[in-house]
């Protein structure tokens, strides 16, 4: 397996001279699921967000299968091949569930295929497509979201906690779409706060505090660490989580 | 010799008058961050206030009261603050520009008002007959002239003064901190909602002040003294000399005026008969001109605030653009 | 009654054609655009130059319509008019209004707009001339509909809230059924997931400030078809437009359609009433009417 996704120290943040991200360093494998995980202002989504150019990169390279696509214009990132997943208000609610899907479809050469094919996929959205999104259930919306994301054939999903706010059975659920989002080949990059759900799923994970890399590895490994089973997983945390 | 010195007295009155009016647009803007369309209004308040209750009283017209000058101005300043509470208490709790439409439309209603009302404004052609403090017992028009200069001043220097001692007390930091960030004043227990209502209404109390002045010098008030444009030229007064900036303000307002009658004086002598029905035209285009280039170039103005919030600006900036994302 | 009642209506169709785009502008930038109403005012002097012009190179065109005043080269005029008053809106946020997006806050923008808003009524004063001008020099008859109560009818009118009502049904049309307008929604709703959504933000400005002039300068040649040209037509409708979009809260399309109705038709009906001299004022008391009542307006969100 080869990187599909480098990040190389990279510094980002909302205001000048005060980055949020410092000297981050990332590799996502290809067509597997890394996740992210650390403390609360830990700058998990801010890194998301700075790859998809929603926050202003200072510093450090982005590339995307050897091609540099540091700071690009969010509206740059479907060609690309990258798609992002915002963890609340990621459907527009004041539209039809299929308007939705058409508005990021409108630049899909076959979309009306592709559109059945997501029918398909997620059958829920089928069955509401002239419903207005807003009208949705957490879970459904997940799943717009997710469909909206997919819609253009990305080669790499960044997803900013999904699994947030809905009732455990559903996180889990969602949790195990994006699972098998790699068996169809797509490289998944996850941040969650949902830790365990999120370990049980992921290949690798990064761990991230105060901007900086702590620690990462294999998924199953930092499962079993016990210092991070101490620090995320034991004690309050979990229930917080 | 004494026409020019009584030029000067008249141009300096009036730049005085008008410094008062930026002053009190500055608590507003550049102290609280209320954008205030309806200058006019409040101005006019002022003016047609006092001239209701201080005038002599004139067949088939309403007030000419006769009241002594000081109570009579009191009642326009009451008059003034009044509208700003009600415009205030409307709009203030919502999304900024509100505020901005509804002085706006103030100014517009308030102008129909004046134009229309005959019983109570005089219509078209206005109020006169105001009897000018202490007129009779100074006499001689030069010196009166002098006299109603200096007392201009004065009350300039007092408003200045209490602006000054109310913007750099824990009240005037509490304004400041509500214009940066509302979220982080409203977690300090600050009230936002009714601190900008009492700088709006405070602000819009001074320039009935103004208006109040203007009357007792003028001794006449019209729709034609309510025009749109005085709105304008108080904007760009406190933008060239620098919004947060009392003394900008003053600044501000004396070479604006300069500017303005300067540029009056000169289209006037020089421009070829045809285009003097356009002088005001291209003084209206100039006054644009300069709001438009001075926030384009120095939004700051000649004499920027002095407390430097840069990085407070730029974070709440941020904060506000980034609320709609995600 | 029922003449203001019709007068309020054809008013009503021009303010809500004004109000479409303000909505737009003003949800999208948050910001109160008072330069937006000269847009009108453009747009009805821009007819009235290629009004001019066609006539005079193709005169057959200068026929009008009968029982119509309005004429082939008028038709045209008005098309050509949107576009330039479009190009005008798009070129004035290029030169100031996007400078200062770029480093200064809302509250900048808005003392902008009325610095852009006196420069450009003053630059059409100078050009057009104090005095107030007509398309046609023809007299437009009215047609009595009925004698008691009196209502007469000019055939403009009926024309032109044909016209506006076709206008704001095929904006409704793209925004309904076309991707475009399902982007324009979508800008409107959430500017940062419709980036993401591989919308271009800087495109749908333009595109937004492209077909408010569009509809701006149709409302403008319609009110100076029925009534006519002055310097001061933006002006006047300055304060109505915003009224129509408070009222239908801001943001919402068709809020504002049927605010544009509503404020048109309160205003046609309280001159009843009262001396035509507080026309001007009439909005405003719609606007402090409905912040009183329903702040955000009948179909606006809470944004607050």
């Amino acid at each position: 397996m080869t990187a599909l996704l480098t990040i190389a120290a990279l510094e980002a943040g909302y205001v000048r001279d005060l980055p949020i991200l410092r000297q981050v360093n990332l590799s996502v494998m290809r067509a597997s699921l890394t996740v992210i995980i650390g403390p609360n202002g830990a700058g998990k989504s801010t890194l998301i967000k700075a790859i998809a150019g929603l926050v202003p990169v200072s510093a450090g390279t982005v590339t995307l299968d050897g091609a540099d696509i540091t700071g690009i214009r969010p509206d740059q990132m479907g060609a690309l091949g990258l798609a992002y997943v915002p963890q609340t208000d990621n459907i527009f609610r004041h539209l039809t569930i299929r308007e939705n899907l058409a508005l990021v479809l409108r630049r899909v050469p076959d979309r009306t295929t592709r559109l059945d094919e997501l029918y398909a996929l997620f059958p829920p959205l089928a069955a509401k497509q002239a419903d207005r999104a807003g009208s949705l259930s957490g879970g459904q919306r997940q799943m717009l979201a997710v469909a909206m994301a997919l819609s253009g054939r990305p080669r790499v999903m960044l997803m900013d906690e999904p699994s947030a706010g809905l009732s455990p059975k559903i996180a889990a659920e969602v949790l195990d779409l994006t699972r098998s989002l790699t068996a169809q080949g797509v490289t998944v990059l996850l941040v969650e706060q949902n830790v365990k759900q999120a370990l049980r799923v992921a290949d690798h994970c990064y761990i991230l505090a105060e901007g900086r890399n702590q620690l990462d590895g294999p998924a199953a490994a930092i499962l079993s660490d016990p210092m991070v089973a101490e620090i995320y997983l034991g004690g309050k945390r979990v229930g917080a989580a | 010799m004494i026409g020019l010195i009584s030029y000067l007295a008249f141009f300096a009155t009036m730049a005085g008058i008008l410094a008062i009016v930026v002053l009190g647009l500055n608590l507003q803007w550049g102290y609280t961050g209320l954008f205030n369309g309806g200058v006019v209004a409040f101005f006019g308040a002022g003016a047609y206030g006092t001239m209701i209750l201080g005038g002599r009283p004139e067949p088939g017209q309403f007030g000419g009261f006769e009241w002594p000058f000081l109570f009579a101005l009191a009642g326009g300043v009451l008059l003034a603050g009044a509208i700003a509470w009600i415009v205030g208490i409307l709009t203030l709790r919502l999304r900024h520009d509100y505020l901005a439409i509804a002085t706006f439309g103030v100014a517009v209603a308030f102008e129909s008002i004046a134009r229309n009302a005959e019983w109570l404004t005089g219509g078209a052609k206005g109020l006169r007959g105001f009897p000018r403090p202490l007129e009779a017992a100074i006499g001689n028009t030069f010196v009166y002239g002098l006299c109603f200069l200096a007392m201009v001043m004065a009350v300039l220097a007092a408003v200045y003064w209490a602006l000054q001692r109310l913007v750099q007390s824990p009240y005037g930091r509490a304004l400041r901190a509500i214009r940066e960030d509302e979220v982080a004043a409203r977690s300090l227990g600050k009230n936002p909602t009714r601190l900008r209502l009492q700088s709006f209404v405070i602000g819009s109390m001074i320039m009935g002040v103004a208006g109040g002045l203007y009357v007792a010098f003028y001794a006449f008030v019209s729709p034609q003294d309510l025009a749109p444009i005085l709105t304008f030229q108080v904007w760009a007064m406190l933008i060239v000399g620098g919004a947060g900036n009392n003394r900008g303000a003053v600044l501000g307002a004396f070479l604006i005026w300069g500017a303005w009658t300067g540029s009056g004086f000169a289209l006037s002598k020089f421009a070829p008969a045809a285009m003097q029905l356009y002088t005001g035209p291209i003084q209206y285009i100039l006054i644009g001109t300069v709001i438009v280039v001075m926030l384009l170039w120095r939004p700051q103005g000649l004499l920027p605030e002095r407390i430097t919030q840069r990085f407070t600006k730029t974070a709440s900036k941020v904060g506000t653009t980034s609320k709609g994302a995600f | 009654m029922i003449q203001s009642l019709v007068d309020g209506i054809l008013t009503g169709a021009i303010i809500s054609l004004g109000a479409i785009g303000l909505t737009l502008v003003m949800h999208m930038l948050r910001f109160a655009n008072f330069a937006y109403a000269e847009l009108l005012a453009i747009g009805a002097y821009a007819a009235l130059v290629f009004d001019v012009l066609f006539s005079g190179l193709v005169p057959v065109l200068d026929t009008a319509f009968a029982p119509l005043t309005l004429s082939g080269a008028l038709a045209l005029a008005t098309i050509i008019a949107m576009v330039i008053t479009g190009a005008s809106a798009v070129a004035i946020d290029w030169l100031v209004f996007r400078r200062i997006r770029a480093k200064a806050d809302a509250l900048s923008m808005v003392f902008a707009s009325f610095g852009v808003a006196l420069i450009v009524r003053n630059v059409l004063v100078l050009i057009f001339g104090h005095s107030a001008q007509l398309y046609s020099n023809d007299i437009a008859f009215a047609i009595v509909v009925s004698r008691d109560p009196l209502l007469l009818i000019k055939p403009d009118q009926v024309f032109v809230l044909g016209a506006a009502l076709a206008l704001m049904t095929g904006f409704h049309l793209i925004l309904t059924r076309t991707t475009f307008g399902f982007a324009l929604r979508a800008v409107a709703e959430n500017p940062a997931l419709a980036q993401v959504s591989g919308v271009r933000l800087s495109t749908m400005i333009t595109a937004v400030w492209m077909i408010g002039g569009g509809l701006s300068a149709a409302a403008g040649v319609f009110y100076a078809l029925t009534n006519q040209i002055t310097p001061v037509l933006g002006h006047n409708f300055l304060l109505p437009v915003f009224a129509a979009t408070i009222v239908g809260g801001i943001g919402s399309v068709h809020g504002a359609v049927l605010g544009g109705f509503i404020v048109g038709i309160a205003s046609g009906l309280a001159l009843m009433v009262l001396p035509s001299g507080y026309a001007p004022a009439m909005p405003f008391v719609i606007i402090l009417a409905v912040l009183l009542v329903r702040p955000n307006g009948l179909f606006g969100r809470d944004e607050s």
